[in-house]
């Protein structure tokens, strides 16, 4: 018995089901799946450049035989639409799972669209797990059910059952035997064949159907109670909280729909609560086929992540506790740049320039937060670029956009073609830290290593920028604040598209932490109260009981952004390290994801 | 394919909270394994994402003969434990009417929500939360931690010790659960930081909150 993770269960589920190919990109909450499982042995398992060109390796290695996993969060899998739509026209030879990791409540994410929807587009099942046990005894199953079919599986799973954690009994691993290759443009050449694939995709639809009538991904437990509740994923864990007495229709196979027993039950009980986050997808299937005694969204209202509170008063009006206040509402306490975090100083240049940013996914999201409000439109992966020419084209001039290193090789890159092509004059910082940081530091193809720690080659971004006939390139210092300022200004003078790479390695990279770094010190003799250090919002610099700026130096990494900003030359290095002691552990499962 | 219709009434349930870098999850999860090693079954849950950039960290833990919701629902906390004074006032709402906040009393200003913000620091939370009939039970885990054992950041393993006092749970299980989870070279000041808190606990003097949490399942041997 051991204790694991929802998407460390997963993982484990994975490689007992025998995979031997597991890729994705990073992304909550579906990033610890990987990272988790490059730890076993007999499974290739690697981050992709994106979603879609994961899901590309992932079906070349199924259709070639082998079991693949593909790991993404839900809206990577719009990045991958265009190969999921099509994989199920042809089927698969061995076994091929996609991880889609949903977000309801938008705990880390830009929406909350429920990825079923895209599942019953490309006709493809959908297993959902409930409980750390199932994430692993669910994945292998889904493999089988994948070869059983030829179909590819999607594994949804959303925030709290990824985080969830819970004990597990392991088993052992399945070598799983290779299904036979025989090139066959008949099958695979879909494009030129799609006409003649099409019924099949209806039939295997019809035999899946059937099959979910008895699948054991489903389980009833009825005792003749009047309620019945239809609930899937960790709601069903929340019914059984909330609703303890009545029946429960547990779904574990959330498409296709096991219509005929679900039909059953609603007749069978007075009244059925559809319990499932997201979308009324399976209230809505329910109310087509003739179920008159559903109850679901109308009650449990659109959007937000579950709760057993929710249900509880949405069914019988018990209200919970509403959070105390000391009279005034409690001081909100968001997200921010980590102390000594490089993008800290560009989002003050920015803000200072006054200039109009188009943003991107990644921390540097942050920048549209107070005190900088410094990005002005955000929407997902890679959009800076294109947001910032289309900015540029409707007269909003000049308009920059800000990009990291993963975002801009995963998505952006197409834009910069786009703004050389179109001579468009945008200006592209791209913020290179050598690492993708949001989702908690993975390497990626500028890092020089790869998910296993095996050196690998790294993308040269100047070169690169260069390559596609941006003649405007230049690389500034991050912590370089008046560097930055000068770069930018003389970017955006450019005639053409220009890029200013703003390279300085994330503080939380291991080979960061690990250096022994003089913290720095205010000389209160020297320090004149100008207060000019809390300009760059350093969450190691607040007000010491004597009114004076102080340096936590514990927290203090040494970037030095404050000293520069000190016309007193006010702030030093402290003597000795300051620390005392040796850093103590970091929280076991404290990674930013 | 029958489940049995119990409830996670009965589990225990403690909810930390705190601010990003303090430890919020080390404390759940170590609560949840300790549970888990003394026989039980438990279940943890956070959201990931903020825990290294500073914002509000909150874990949830339960356990129990079965335990259903990982969630606790509002008001059913035996335990709300806050390493930060504003988070533990952000949570206390979760407390059940007999149940009892632990709160040390550290404060980390929110400076990343403005100046605004920061002057709404509810700086007498404690008092706040007494007068409001909540059992609070104090432990100046930070301050402790950086006089008697030099270094702040174990503040966290000091407030477990203290709960280890309040849970549930049999006292043998905390001492292999510590080597097994806390890295060699930091395990003689982490046993330490344990020690002073359950020390602490044991001479905690409201003897009411501790019946109120512990009593009531009749399952300390203390």
């Amino acid at each position: 018995m051991t204790f694991l993770s929802g998407n460390q269960a997963l993982a484990r589920g994975a490689w007992e089901a025998g995979v031997r190919y597991a890729t994705g990109y990073p992304g909550t909450p579906s990033t610890e799946i990987l990272e988790e499982l490059v730890r076993y042995p007999g499974v290739d398992a690697h981050w992709a450049t994106n979603e879609k060109v994961a899901f590309e390796e992932g079906m070349g290695f199924a259709v070639a035989g082998g079991r693949a996993l593909v790991t993404m969060k839900h809206v990577g899998l719009n990045v991958a639409a265009d190969a999921f739509m099509v994989f199920p026209y042809a089927g698969t030879n061995g076994g091929f799972v996609v991880v889609s990791a949903d977000d309801p409540g938008m705990h880390s994410s830009q929406n909350e669209q429920d990825n079923r929807y895209l599942a019953r587009m490309a006709r493809v099942p959908i297993v959902e797990p409930g409980t750390p046990q199932e994430c692993l005894e669910f994945m292998r199953a889904a493999f089988d059910l994948s070869e059983a079919f030829g179909t590819p599986v999607m594994f949804r799973t959303t925030t709290r059952t990824a985080h969830t954690k819970g004990r597990v009994r392991t088993g052992e691993r399945f070598e799983a035997p290779p299904v036979a290759f025989t090139p066959n443009p008949r099958r695979f050449s879909v494009p030129i064949y799609g006409r003649q694939l099409r019924p099949l995709l209806e039939d295997r639809l019809t035999r899946l159907a059937a099959y979910a009538e008895t699948a054991p991904f489903n389980r009833v437990s009825a005792g003749g109670h009047p309620i019945g509740v239809v609930a899937n994923g960790i709601s069903r864990a929340y019914a059984r909280e909330v609703l303890p007495e009545a029946d429960h229709f547990e779904l574990g196979l959330t498409y296709p729909l096991p219509l005929v027993g679900l039909l059953a039950f609603c007749r069978d009980h007075q009244t059925v609560y559809v319990i499932e986050e997201g979308d009324p997808f399976v209230e809505e299937q329910l109310c087509a086929a003739g179920a008159t005694n559903v109850v679901g969204k109308a009650v449990f209202g659109p959007g937000g992540e579950y709760s057993p509170e929710r249900l509880a008063q949405a069914i019988d009006g018990r209200v919970a506790p509403a959070p105390l206040e000391a009279g005034l509402p409690l001081p909100a306490r968001p997200p921010m740049f980590c102390v000594g975090c490089g993008h800290r100083t560009v989002f003050d240049v920015l803000g200072q320039l006054k200039v109009t940013v188009a943003g991107d996914i990644g921390c540097y999201t942050m920048g549209a937060l107070p005190p900088y409000e410094a990005e002005h439109l955000t929407f997902c992966m890679g959009a800076s670029i294109g947001n910032a020419v289309g900015l540029q084209r409707a007269g909003v001039t000049r308009s920059l956009a800000v990009i990291g290193d993963s975002t801009f090789l995963h998505s952006g890159l197409p834009g910069l073609v786009d703004a050389v092509y179109t001579r468009t004059p945008v200006t592209v910082l791209i913020l290179d830290n050598g690492t993708t940081g949001m989702t908690g530091q993975q390497p990626n193809p500028v890092t020089g290593h790869d998910l296993a720690g095996a050196p690998a080659p790294a993308v040269d971004l100047e070169a690169l920028t260069r390559a596609l006939g941006v003649d405007d390139v230049v690389v500034v210092d991050t912590w370089d604040r008046s560097g930055i300022r000068r770069a930018v200004l003389a970017a955006m003078a450019h005639a053409g598209p220009s890029v200013v790479i703003c390279r300085g390695p994330c503080q939380l990279l291991p080979e960061m932490r690990a250096q022994d770094r003089q913290p720095l010190v205010v000389d209160e003799a020297l320090c004149t109260e100008c207060n000019a250090c809390y300009r760059i919002r350093c969450p190691a610099i607040t007000p010491g009981p004597n009114g004076l700026p102080t340096i936590d130096a514990v927290a203090c990494v040494t970037c030095a952004v404050c000293q520069e900003l000190c016309r007193y030359d006010a702030i030093l290095p402290l003597p000795g390290n300051g620390r005392g002691v040796a850093a103590p552990p970091a929280p076991a499962n404290g990674g930013a994801r | 394919m029958t489940a049995a219709a119990t409830s996670t009434a009965a589990a225990t349930s403690v909810l930390v909270a705190g601010v990003g870098g303090q430890g919020v999850l080390l404390v759940s999860e170590l609560v949840a394994r300790a549970a888990i090693a003394a026989g039980h079954d438990a279940l943890q849950t956070e959201v990931h994402g903020v825990s290294q950039r500073g914002g509000s960290v909150h874990s949830h833990v339960r356990f129990g003969a079965t335990v259903h919701s990982p969630l606790i629902p509002v008001g059913q906390a035996d335990l709300v434990v806050g390493l930060e004074k504003l988070e533990a006032l952000r949570f206390a709402h979760y407390v059940r009417p007999d149940g009892a906040l632990v709160l040390d009393p550290h404060e980390i200003p929110p400076i990343s929500a403005g100046a605004e913000a920061m002057a709404r620091y509810p700086h007498d939370a404690a008092d706040l939360l007494r007068r409001r009939g909540l059992r609070t039970l104090e432990v100046p885990a930070t301050d402790l931690a950086l006089r008697e054992l030099g270094n702040a950041r174990v503040a966290n393993v000091l407030v477990l010790g203290f709960l280890s006092t309040l849970l549930p749970l049999p006292p043998d299980v905390w001492p292999d659960l510590l080597a097994e989870q806390v890295p060699a070279r930091f395990l003689a000041l982490n046993r330490r930081a344990f020690a002073l808190g359950a020390a602490l606990g044991r001479a905690e003097d409201d003897a009411a909150a501790r019946r109120s949490v512990g009593v009531r399942r009749g399952a300390i041997p203390r």
